[in-house]
């Protein structure tokens, strides 16, 4: 049995090419990129080349990237460092989000409040869409920051991010947004979004993990979250993760060289798994239809209970993940799910598929041949099951 | 992180289902995570002669509903209802310390079914 990873939402792979050029650097550029000698200059050849090829991949000059150790660090770095340097300038304090946002995002802006900001969390509706009315009805002239995120993690829902930064910005409020999960997936670019401030990670586009970056645009000024010495222009000082940093790099090279292919080629696989899947009785797609990232596949499998669902899943060799409570360790289920109206019971039987590179066509019939019968056990221990069996999708009943 | 005894059961659940015209029937749900057993029980000269579930919960709950069917058939109501929570999951080797709850279901819809039966055995 061939293993079939659909997980590529939690983390990728990394690409071959990019282990080659990490380890290279590892073992012939050992360098500090501070140093004035040759081993020094080598290094920091390497570190502008890597700063060089993440910006293009965002229509950004190099200068206007600080690599983090991930996501999200580049999170809270901008959030942080954007909240606290405008209050300083007297600016206000009153933070704007959203209800779908990464832990990142949402536990930075909560410990915020306790430093005296107000947060507002934006809603969204079924399809886990932000509406710009929303933003304009909670804008005010005290409003600092913005940050909306622009593609889900879950559900793969993209936010409307051009008209919301421009209607931020208008109010005099910083627009950060976290493109970790569309950063090398579908066009990013900061200049047409017009963010202030942008988020990326290295392991979801089969880089390393720890390793990121924020996008900072010239003017925009944030306090710094560490202190230390003069790299990275100060922001994020510390001796650089080199070899990480060429990985991000290299791995950005080949996202933009492969991005248009292979989203297009994703998206014939998404769409197949969600037409197939949903011609089961009782699923229902979270996430909008069509205004989604191509790699991202979140239905619920009514009366059944996703933990268990991704155990019999792993026994065929798939490896998946679920908004399910028995999955979260919290013990409660995926707040994205829940902030799109989803009952409590649907949200339990929830199963995100995420494509990646190394996913075929037969990965798609595979897994297209396996979840029926998975999906019919579980329902037979079910006890909420019972008399379902004659056809009333969980849409009408709800 | 859980023990091979958890997903032998969690892959073959025994005694799956629901007894029609059962002695008793219990059913709980789990406040902490929203997850729902069931368990119905035919009882005869005081002993658990057949015992069923359904469940609706992650593997650890399937797997200690299915354990726990084992442990009390062919059991006196007495001998049952010593059953504790600790005892399903010792006898699947233990659970992980987050999913200890989940074994808190199958024994509460075990005691629910039994105190079903007596109500009814009251009342005839
Ligand atoms: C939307 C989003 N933001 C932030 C992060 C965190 O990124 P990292 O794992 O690089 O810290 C993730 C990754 O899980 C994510 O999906
Ligand atoms: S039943 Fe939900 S965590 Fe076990």
């Amino acid at each position: 049995m061939q293993p079939v990873y659909m997980d590529h939402g939690a983390t990728t792979p990394v690409h071959p090419e990019v282990v080659k050029a990490m380890v290279e650097t590892m073992e012939k550029s050992f360098g500090n990129p501070s140093s004035v000698h040759a081993f020094g200059r080598e290094a920091r050849k390497l570190l502008d080349e890597a700063r060089a090829s993440v910006a293009s991949l965002m229509g950004a000059s190099p200068e206007q990237i600080i690599f983090t150790s991930g996501g999200t660090e580049a999170d809270n770095m901008a959030i942080f460092g954007a909240a606290r340097g405008m209050r300083l300038k007297g600016k206000g304090n009153h933070i704007i989000t959203s209800a779908v946002e990464h832990h990142a995002v949402l536990d930075a802006c909560k410990a915020l409040e306790k430093e005296g900001f107000e947060v507002t969390i934006l809603p969204v509706d079924e399809d886990g869409q932000v509406h710009v009315e929303e933003l304009e009805k909670a804008l005010r002239d005290d409003t600092v920051l913005v940050t909306i995120m622009h593609a889900n993690n879950e559900v793969g829902t993209i936010q409307p991010i051009q008209e919301l930064a421009r209607l931020a910005k208008a109010r005099g409020a910083v627009f950060h947004t976290d493109a970790v999960q569309s950063f090398g997936k579908i066009p990013v670019d900061v200049n047409e979004l017009g963010v202030d401030l942008l988020s990326a990670s290295a392991h979801k586009i089969y880089g390393p993990k720890g390793v990121g970056c924020l996008y900072i645009a010239k003017g925009v000024k944030l306090t710094p979250l560490s202190y230390g010495g003069s790299q990275e222009r100060r922001r994020r000082p510390g001796t650089e993760n080199l070899p990480g940093i060429v990985g991000f790099g290299k791995a950005a090279l080949i996202s933009q060289a492969e991005m248009q292919a292979e989203a297009e080629r994703l998206t014939r696989y998404r769409d197949r798994l969600i037409d197939g899947l949903m011609e089961l009785p009782h699923v229902k797609l979270n996430g909008h239809r069509t205004n989604r990232l191509p790699q991202n596949v979140n239905l619920s499998f009514h009366f059944i209970e996703g933990e268990s669902l991704l155990l019999m899943l792993d026994m065929k060799g798939i490896a998946a993940s679920s908004g399910s409570a028995c999955t979260s360790g919290s013990l409660d289920p995926s707040h994205v799910l829940l902030a799109m109206g989803l009952s409590h019971e649907i949200a339990h039987g929830s199963l995100r598929l995420t494509l990646g590179r190394g996913n075929s066509e037969e990965d798609v019939d595979y897994i297209l041949n396996t979840i029926p019968e998975i999906v019919e056990r579980l329902r037979a221990l079910s006890p909420l099951y019972e008399g379902k069996e004659a056809v009333t999708s969980c849409t009408q009943r709800r | 992180m859980y023990t091979e005894k958890v997903m032998e059961h969690f892959a073959n659940p025994r005694n799956v289902g629901e007894i029609e015209e059962a002695s008793g029937v219990g059913e709980v749900g789990n406040a902490s995570c929203g997850d729902i057993m069931r368990i119905s029980i035919q009882v005869e000269d005081n002993i658990i002669k057949d015992i069923k579930f359904k469940t609706f919960g992650c593997g650890a709950a399937i797997a200690t509903s299915s354990v726990c069917t084992e442990l009390v058939k062919g059991k006196s109501i007495d001998e049952a209802l010593e059953l504790t929570n600790q005892a399903v999951a010792d006898a699947l080797g233990g659970l992980p310390p987050a999913k200890m709850h989940c074994s808190n279901l199958a024994a509460e819809a075990l005691h629910e079914a039994i105190a079903d039966y007596k109500a009814k055995q009251g009342k005839e």
